[in-house]
């Protein structure tokens, strides 16, 4: 038996052209080739990891002259925005307060919808229903902005002054109503994902225990997804805050703060929708000037979305140990 | 391998010494619909001509002529002094041919029943220091002020021609486009905005600022308050016969009249 094998063997080995010890020549090449693909692959890599840096690395680079040369508190606390003015004064707050204001507004409605569509499908309706709508959820984060802004401003506009008897139709409620909507894929896809992948266990235990489905939901599965629901939400918030094109459209672009806070029927301006209105006529003088103002604006911007992808990391990374334990 | 490279220099070669001619033109998004309608025309009749218009801004057509990326700009104001003396900085000297005339209008819902202000009631208006339309001798309504973004020519006009220094209220609120502000006006019973002669139609009603009506005559002739001319800059004036120099006086010819007028704004000839 042992000898049979050895005998089927060896023709083989002798008609492989190759031999079984690789020459100094191959061995070489077979060891650079690993690493230069290795260093091919981590350049590529890198290449995206250096893009966000060099992005960080300009804007703050170009605030620079606005933010050494301007009274800091006067950017923060002024709400005096106006930066082509014979003598401009350059106070961001209406602008960050539009920005949170809107997207806050936007999280009131987009949340109880995106976490209770998040429970539905994963919850309640079955496994069929859910593949067909969560691809068709998804298509909402597809559309391209400017065409939800031409619908804020050509139907819902029109609409809101028609039937809440608004001055304005373009103001902070069209903007948060958008974006809501923009916000809502995010929402449900990563908050029925960190729903999903609970165990069975749980929700058995549940059961078991005499809980009903609604108890079960609120009580136990709601509860034990919490995280991954934080990270859903900040994520919405992300793509609220970051978003520019229907905010420009939609929410008026008057720098005010509203009064009284509460008051969604007034317009409001925010800061992405300010960088992408005026950078065009900026003209790219030295020192404290339009422009370099404007990068100062981006750079709060930055700071936002970084801080809010910090948090959503962290609960992400929370809600995968979690699943994991489970 | 090496054949391979030999034809792909050829072929680069040979892209340089065959160049479709092209021109290149950015600027004013109000120009531009002139500029896009000229160069519609052009492409018709040569049909090698490879034409790009962008729409961007005056600001934008300026830098893209100081930075030699275009071969026209077009602007709805003119060049700027320190535009002006970085061009000629680089060695580009901004050359101004007027196109066209524009009348910047303002405009009402046509439900409003006022139908004549004074320069100094609109300033008024958008400095927010009238915020009802019954202190203009409307209906009591609270107005809804709906100006241009603050990159735009027409803003630029609007502010020089009409606010005259004063700034503009905080309640103002900003659109970026024509279409857009006649939208706005159009849908909103208390608004007043301003467009070009080209955006008014019926739906929404041009009102007489200091009694005069913005029509095609008065504003050619310069008694409406509120017209411009339009611009299209080169570098150095065309040389003569060029592509350059046929687009930019485009303009004198019937066709181009015809096209102007098309656009909704003022032609300069009268055939």
């Amino acid at each position: 038996m042992d000898r049979d094998v050895t005998v089927a063997l060896e023709p083989a080995a002798e008609a492989s052209p190759r031999p079984l010890a690789l020459t100094p020549g191959e061995d070489l090449l077979g060891f650079v080739g690993a690493y230069l693909g290795r260093a091919l692959l981590l350049v590529v890599t890198c290449t995206s990891v250096l893009v966000v840096f060099l992005i960080l690395v300009f804007v703050v680079l170009r605030s620079v002259p606005f933010l050494g040369g301007y009274d800091l508190t006067k950017f923060l606390a002024s709400q005096d925005w106006r930066p082509t003015a014979d003598d401009p004064s350059f106070g961001a707050l209406t602008l960050i307060v539009g920005s949170i204001y809107v997207s806050v507004a936007a999280l009131v409605f987009a949340v109880p919808v995106g976490i209770l569509a998040a429970v539905f499908l994963s919850e309640i309706v079955s496994w069929k229903v859910r593949n067909v709508v969560k691809p068709v959820v998804e298509i909402l984060a597809a559309i391209p902005s400017v065409a939800y802004g031409f619908f804020a401003i050509l139907v819902l506009a029109p609409w809101l002054q028609e039937h809440f008897g608004f001055t304005t139709g373009t103001n902070a409620l069209n903007a948060a109503l958008i974006l809501a909507v923009m916000a809502l894929p995010t929402i449900i896809s990563v908050g029925e994902d960190s729903i999903s992948a609970l165990g069975r266990e749980l929700r058995e235990a549940s059961y078991s225990l005499g809980a009903t489905r609604l108890e079960t939901v609120v009580k136990v599965v709601i509860p034990a997804a919490h995280s991954g629901l934080i990270a859903a939400v900040v994520l919405g918030m992300m793509r609220a805050i970051g978003e520019t094109m229907v905010v420009w459209m939609a929410s008026g672009n008057a720098t005010q703060i509203p009064h009284p806070w509460w008051d969604l029927s007034q317009s409001i301006r925010t800061m992405t929708a300010t960088i992408a209105g005026e950078m065009g006529e900026a003209p790219d003088i030295g020192g404290v000037s339009h422009r370099s103002a404007l990068f100062a604006v981006g750079v709060i911007l930055l700071l936002m979305t970084v801080v809010l992808n910090v948090i959503s990391e962290y609960f992400l990374s929370r809600a995968k140990k979690a699943a994991g334990k489970t | 391998m090496k054949t391979m490279l030999v034809s792909v220099l050829l072929l680069l070669v040979g892209g340089v010494a065959a160049p479709a001619e092209t021109l290149q033109i950015e600027g004013s998004t109000t120009v531009g619909p002139i500029a896009d309608a000229f160069a519609g025309y052009f492409k018709t009749v040569y049909p090698d001509l490879q034409i790009t218009v962008n729409q961007t801004g005056s600001g934008d057509g300026a830098a893209a002529l100081i930075d030699g990326r275009c071969d026209i700009a077009d602007m709805s104001r003119f060049m700027k002094a320190d535009e002006f003396a970085k061009a000629v900085g680089k060695g580009v000297l901004p050359v101004a041919h007027v196109v066209a005339m524009d009348g910047v209008c303002v405009v009402l819902h046509p439900s409003n029943p006022v139908s004549a202000l004074t320069k100094a009631q609109i300033r008024d208006i958008y400095a927010g220091k009238i915020t009802n339309w019954s202190q203009v001798g409307g209906v009591n309504a609270l107005i809804v002020a709906i100006s241009r973004d603050t990159s735009s020519g027409t803003y630029e006009t609007f502010e020089t021609l009409v606010m005259a220094g004063q700034k503009m209220g905080p309640g103002v609120e900003y659109v970026n486009s024509n279409p857009q502000a006649q939208a706005r006006v159009k849908t909103t019973q208390g608004a007043i905005g301003y467009v070009g002669l080209g955006f008014v139609d019926s739906s929404v009603k041009a009102v007489k600022v200091d009694q005069i009506l913005p029509t095609r005559q008065t504003i050619t002739s310069g008694t409406y308050p509120v017209a411009r001319p339009l611009f299209m800059f080169t570098n150095g004036y065309p040389k003569l016969g060029s592509m350059v120099h046929k687009f930019c006086t485009f303009y004198l010819t019937e066709k181009g009249q015809e096209l102007v007028e098309a656009k909704g704004f003022v032609p300069l000839t009268d055939y």
